[in-house]
């Protein structure tokens, strides 16, 4: 299978299938069904290297990222939403929630 | 003491004193009977917001807004003459116009004129019914007076709005008065990369408005968002507001600003370090230019945030930070209603801008679930009527004035009609 982020950053390529994706639904439904272990695990690999993907990004025009770049940026995304978890509640759903949702129908892109 | 100076009366809620300072009843929030004055005498009279005109970029662009609480459907549209309103109901046998695949879904688009998937028949984009199939069929059937019925529908700001009323009784100037029309010339339009949320409130519309009507309960309901030596530092703190205004039905409420990038590092999530952002946005502000008198009302300084709260059911907010949301609630029964609140920030000009951007997107979105939640705890036991007054605090002087302005529209109404 072809590589999905830049080669700068092959050792986050585990975590591209599972969270390079490019809507918060489908984000927020990833942290949903995963595991506070799985989140921990990609949250850990990640943050090192948030600035230095960053900084990688800046490099490239912010309204034409090639694929890979657009993949790095969604893995972002994704680390920002698996923080609440990992950072705050300990489980992947905000404690006290219930059958709460609250639907994005409309987000920037990139 | 309090932190920040009160009015002469000694509170801002006794410093309006049609409010009254007694316990209050939420029978308004638990009644269908009321829940159906409350559609007379404030969704079909009062200026309601329906969108922005960003969401119509050229000539043909069109969305659709179902209003339950009016009874109503529109289709909204851009002419050349500007936005315009009418009802999305096909003057031929009464079949919804525009619509797709599901006639209960909203929908939005692009058009040079509406064609009914009935029978075919066509208005141009001002209304005018253009095309009736086989029209020699019909009898008496006058084109020109068989356009689309109107809506009435005005834009300040950008804000598209619109009234049920026959003939409005304010045009949408007055009806908005100096404290939300001194906001004209904050750049609304410039701010086009929009978050969008939505969901359905098992709890009537008016008890989510109190809910951001008040930040008295930020320090509790949301601790767990924070490190905990900062939310146990915010507790003991508690929560007031430098400045609150109400004029006429709408009221505003500001608050001082918390500079979390001064803060230790303790006080702070490690996430909001790496993106330099968090619920109060950004930490570096964007530069929005000058602000028009509107904003910051009472110059609180240091200034956090502007709540706007325009009656019935649309509320501004301003963040000191250089961004802005809105929050819709539309009832649906007496207890439900649609809850929409969108997040406009300047389009990302990099990817660090861009990040910091999603950052305030996703704490905002896990606030709102936390605020969601309660609600309906709030309605179930409302709704068991065993206990029927109850206090609020100075603090909660705008969820006092919501009710108190929703009941005197109900009476003025009903008055004028007795």
């Amino acid at each position: 299978m072809s590589e999905r982020l830049p080669a700068e950053f092959a050792d986050l390529e585990a975590f591209a299938a599972t969270w390079s994706l490019p809507t918060e639904r489908q984000r927020y439904d990833q942290r949903l069904a995963s595991t506070i272990a799985d989140m921990e695990a990609f949250y850990d690999a990640v943050v090192p290297r948030a600035e230095e993907a960053m900084t990688y990004l800046e490099g490239l025009p912010f309204d034409a990222l090639p694929d890979d770049a657009a993949n790095l940026l969604h893995l972002l995304y994704s680390m920002i939403q698996v923080s609440f978890p990992v950072e705050v509640w300990h489980q992947p759903k905000v404690p006290d929630t219930g059958s709460s949702t609250l639907d994005t129908f409309i987000e920037p892109v990139p | 003491m309090p932190r920040f100076p009160k009015p002469p009366e000694g509170s801002w809620t006794e410093h309006y004193p049609e409010l009254g300072t007694q316990t209050v009843s939420y029978e308004d929030s638990i009644s269908p009977e009321y829940y159906e004055r409350e559609q007379a005498a404030i969704f079909k009279r009062a200026w309601l917001n329906v969108g922005r005109v960003e969401q119509l970029p050229r000539v043909g662009s069109y969305f659709t807004k179902d209003v339950k609480a009016a009874h109503a459907a529109i289709l909204v549209v851009r002419t050349k003459g500007g936005v315009r309103a009418f009802h999305n109901i096909c003057r031929h046998r009464g079949n919804k116009l525009a619509w797709s695949d599901d006639p209960k879904q909203d929908t939005a688009g692009f058009c040079r004129q509406f064609t009914c998937k009935y029978h075919g028949w066509r208005y141009d984009l001002d209304g005018a019914l253009t095309f009736v199939q086989q029209d020699g069929e019909f009898f008496n059937l006058d084109k020109d007076k068989t356009g689309l019925a109107p809506v009435h529908c005005d834009v300040w700001a950008g804000f598209i709005f619109v009234n049920f009323a026959r003939e409005p009784e304010q045009s949408l100037r007055d009806f908005l008065g100096p404290m939300v029309t001194n906001l004209e010339g904050y750049p609304f339009d410039r701010q086009t990369s929009r978050f969008g949320y939505s969901t359905t409130i098992n709890a009537n519309w008016k008890l989510y408005m109190d809910a951001f009507a008040e930040f008295y309960h930020a320090p509790v309901l949301h601790a767990k968002q924070s490190p905990e030596k900062y939310s146990s530092l915010a507790q003991q703190a508690g929560f007031e507001a430098p400045h609150y205004q109400i004029e006429g039905p709408h009221r505003l409420v500001s608050t001082s600003g918390v500079r979390f990038w001064e803060m230790d590092t303790e006080l702070v999530k490690p996430m909001e370090i790496l993106t330099r952002s968090g619920l109060f946005g950004p930490w570096d502000a964007s530069d929005l230019g000058e602000m028009p008198p509107g904003v910051n009302p009472g110059k609180c300084d240091p200034w956090g945030l502007d709540s706007f709260q325009l009656f019935p059911n649309f509320v501004i907010l301003i963040w000191s930070q250089g961004w802005y949301l809105t929050y819709h609630y539309w009832p649906t029964s007496y207890n439900t209603h649609v809850f929409e609140g969108n997040v406009y920030f300047l389009p990302a000009r990099n990817v660090r801008e861009r990040v910091a951007q999603e950052m305030a997107a996703v704490t905002f979105k896990e606030f709102g679930l936390q605020d969601a939640n309660t609600l309906e705890a709030t309605q179930m036991m409302l709704e068991t009527r065993y206990v029927d007054r109850f206090h609020l605090n100075d603090q909660e002087i705008l969820c006092r004035h919501l009710h108190v302005a929703v009941r005197d529209w109900v009476t003025a109404y009903e008055g004028s009609r007795a």
